[in-house]
């Protein structure tokens, strides 16, 4: 009997032995961690690797993982903004980086200022220092970018583009070319979806008619919304819509995915999530099911968009969401997520072997090319003027009118203070 | 003497509560949002602890009604407007037949009954989407008569752009007279049988003269905007009329029929002995008495019209101009735009229009309970 106990005592020993060196790694926080996000559904296995991870580094910690669905956040940011103005932010939230978070709630001195969490992780170092200045402001940098994307990508299926006898257009000139083609045999152009895809697709347009240069001074304030190169950029739009379906607006960004995938359409101008969707969901090989080249007119660009998550002032489990920062910004963290996701990761020096082609891609694009900030998923402009462009593309759609839409753009920029 | 004060004071004590709430949590908050909108909260800064307010006046106002910026309010309030009436017109029209239906005790008449009064009991997000469904430029209803061997439609329930009674915004006071000119020598001709030198005096000479004032001077009346700006009843509207009928004439069936069934079988004898045709009945005897049901439904459903937002959520999605209507663009503003102080002058504009229709019907309660 007590050799029995003795025997089961020694072997706890040893247990305990073999388990001590495990125990030291992991934390010894205690309590709840909060995180708040709109990765649910097709995201949601991503965002639960992360959480592993994190739970694997703080066993100590509950992690409630609060996720309000809907696309890039429509839900999911109105009820945040509720939770906010009542006093009751959660530990961390997910916000696109760039002007959404700094213009709602940075300018609103509602977000903790992470410079010094960035220096004591080297951040500095692994992060591009373009992104550092388009996260942060003088004062500070403000969240910690988990993926990259970009916006100005333009989809296809390459076996499609042979059996019509064309080829993916480098400009909007090529495009139009092809696009004369593709209707005398009765194939939709460009594939359109509900408004968001519309700004999404405008961004792109722009971008190709002003060109980076201009494009960056219209966010700093440089150029004015009514000036010639902005109504030429909506009179290039206006034409570009001639070429999409007419019943745009009743559809879905998967839909709109699906008309090239099913050859109804040629081309759709979509972020790279869309790669995701046709390599996770549609079980198409990168560069064979489907193929991508920069949106016409804007090789050599790399516009980009980010997930972040941030620290808001008053988070009641303060060093659990920092740990949970640091999870986020390290490479492990990076590069378990993104190739889940379908994104690149941010950091300078991620694992590419874990990526497939199309992520190799842009990983390479994203090193070499001149980056600039989307407007449609809130790098460039504040939400302020988010909110007001997307009710001027939808006058835009109605009346095709370039001057007027220019104008109101211009008015909504002062309004957002641009 | 004393009993009866004493039963006051119960009386009030009881009702204290409930009204402190109400006057705390419904007209303290009407308050506070119509001085929401009278500042200029919104923009950057505007979610801090304690956001800057500045006192603008109605500033707000006027520029959702004439500003270069509030067109996509317009065009909502315009839709909002077309939708409602359509709205009642088809639901109760729609109920009140399938109530006269129902009212000739047809087999299997309560099964009937649950069947039609069934949609009103789902949430409006899940008829919604399954009536997007349903109305989808390649499914559903277009292609229905396929399986009759006609030609599929290709009518775009949801996503159409066409507009028809497109008017210009510039114009909208003008209309807005002549409108109430319309309704004043309607009113006249209607009381003309009743009270002559008072329906001549009161309704038929001030509406005669403003109509004249409209049609000859009518470019004294200031044009609303500097510049054109169309609006109509977008067609994309269809669908989410279409839906909310489907939803709504099951209740104002109920209602009608809970009237019909009110309406004492003597009198319907009665009106037959006397030689009263089927229709005759329903057109002079029973809807006339069913007036106070009509003005509920008309007040219940207007109300719903200008409320409604999930449904229009669920089949159109937000930012979507062709269907949109102002309580959603009041929580986009709001919430997406952090423009609060212009998401409450949308929300307060909405509140005023859903009394234009309860105040006069709450008047007239109220008289009549006095002339009792």
């Amino acid at each position: 009997m007590t050799k029995a106990f003795a025997k089961m005592l020694i072997v706890f020993a040893a247990a305990l032995l073999i388990g001590a060196p495990q125990a030291a790694q992991a934390s010894d926080l205690k309590g709840d961690l909060e995180i708040f996000s709109w990765w649910a559904g097709d995201e949601g296995p991503a965002l639960a690797a992360l959480i592993d991870i994190y739970k694997k580094q703080n066993p100590g910690v509950n992690v409630i993982n609060a996720t309000v669905t809907g696309g890039s956040g429509v839900n999911a940011k109105a009820v945040l903004k509720t939770r906010m103005l009542g006093g009751e932010p959660p530990d961390s939230f997910q916000v696109h980086a760039g002007q959404e978070l700094i213009g709602t709630w940075v300018k609103a001195d509602r977000m903790e200022d992470l410079t010094p969490l960035f220096k004591e992780q080297g951040w500095m170092d692994v992060f591009p220092e373009g992104l550092i200045k388009l996260i942060g402001t003088e004062n500070g940098i403000w969240s910690v970018p988990v993926n990259i994307h970009r916006s100005n990508v333009m989809w296809y299926v390459p076996a499609n583009l042979k059996k019509w006898g064309i080829e993916a257009p480098k400009t909007w000139d090529d495009f139009f070319a092809a696009a004369e083609k593709l209707k005398a045999q009765g194939v939709e152009p460009l594939a359109l979806a509900q408004n968001w895809t519309a700004n999404h697709l405008w961004e792109s347009v722009a971008l190709a008619s002003m060109g980076p240069d201009n494009w960056d001074a219209l966010w700093s304030g440089g150029l004015s919304f009514d000036s010639p190169e902005v109504v030429k950029a909506w009179e290039l739009f206006g034409k570009v819509l001639q070429y999409t379906n007419s019943d745009a607006s009743s559809l879905s960004w998967q839909q709109a995915t699906d008309m090239v995938l099913d050859g109804r359409a040629a081309f759709n101008i979509m972020g790279d999530w869309a790669a995701g969707y046709m390599t996770t969901t549609k079980k198409l090989m990168p560069g064979k099911g489907y193929g991508w080249v920069p949106s016409p007119g804007t090789s050599g660009e790399f516009m980009f968009l980010a997930d972040s998550f941030g620290l808001p002032k008053g988070a009641p489990h303060r060093d659990n969401a920092l740990a949970w920062l640091k999870v986020l910004g390290s490479r492990e963290g990076s590069d378990t997520f993104n190739p889940l996701k379908g994104s690149i990761s941010a950091r300078k020096d991620s694992d590419l072997s874990k990526y497939n082609d199309y992520l190799k891609s842009a990983a390479k694009d994203w090193a070499g090319d001149r980056v600039v900030g989307s407007l449609a998923h809130g790098v460039a402009a504040n939400e302020t003027f988010m909110g007001g462009f997307a009710s001027i593309m939808e006058m835009f759609l109605k009346s095709k009118n370039p001057q007027a839409a220019s104008k109101a753009c211009a008015q909504l920029a002062k309004k957002a203070g641009i | 003497m004393r009993e009866a004060s004493r039963d006051k004071w119960k009386a009030f004590l009881t009702l204290l509560p409930s009204m402190i709430l109400i006057g705390v949590f419904v007209y303290g908050f009407i308050g506070n949002t119509i001085w929401t909108s009278m500042t200029d909260w919104g923009g950057v800064g505007s979610l801090a602890l304690v956001p800057e307010k500045n006192f603008v006046g109605l500033e707000n106002y006027i520029d959702l009604f004439t500003g270069f910026l509030g067109s996509g309010f317009r065009q909502d309030l315009v839709n909002a407007v077309y939708y409602s009436v359509m709205l009642l017109a088809g639901a109760v029209g729609l109920g009140m037949f399938i109530a006269i239906l129902l009212d000739q005790k047809p087999k299997g008449e309560d099964v009937l009954r649950t069947i039609f009064l069934y949609p009103m009991s789902l949430s409006f997000i899940v008829s919604g989407t399954i009536w997007r469904w349903l109305l989808a430029p390649q499914g559903g209803v277009n292609v229905l008569p396929k399986y009759f061997g006609f030609e599929p439609l290709n009518f775009k329930w949801l996503s159409s752009q066409s507009a028809v009674l497109v008017f210009n915004w510039q114009d909208i006071l003008r209309i807005l007279v002549s409108f109430a000119a319309f309704i004043l020598i309607l009113t006249g001709v209607y009381m003309l049988r009743k009270d002559q030198s008072k329906a001549i005096k009161r309704w038929l000479v001030p509406g005669i003269a403003l109509g004249a004032f409209v049609w000859l001077f009518g470019d004294i009346i200031p044009s609303a905007l500097f510049m054109e700006e169309e609006h109509g009843f977008n067609l994309a509207t269809l669908g989410i009329i279409i839906a909310t009928i489907w939803q709504y004439s099951g209740y104002t069936m109920a209602l009608y029929l809970a009237g019909f069934n009110g309406i004492s079988q003597d009198l319907r004898d009665a009106a037959m002995l006397d030689g009263a045709s089927q229709a005759g009945y329903y057109r002079h005897v029973a809807i006339p008495m069913l007036k106070p049901i009509t003005i509920s439904a008309v007040i219940i459903l207007s109300h719903i019209s200008l409320k409604m937002f999930d449904l229009i959520f669920a089949m159109t999605g937000p930012d979507n101009a062709a269907t949109g209507h102002p309580a959603l663009t009041m929580y986009l503003t709001t919430f997406r735009a952090n423009d609060f102080a212009k998401g409450a002058a949308i929300a307060i504009v909405l509140f005023l229009i859903a009394a234009m229709f309860i105040v006069p019907y709450l008047i007239g309660q109220y008289r009549q309970r006095g002339r009792r």
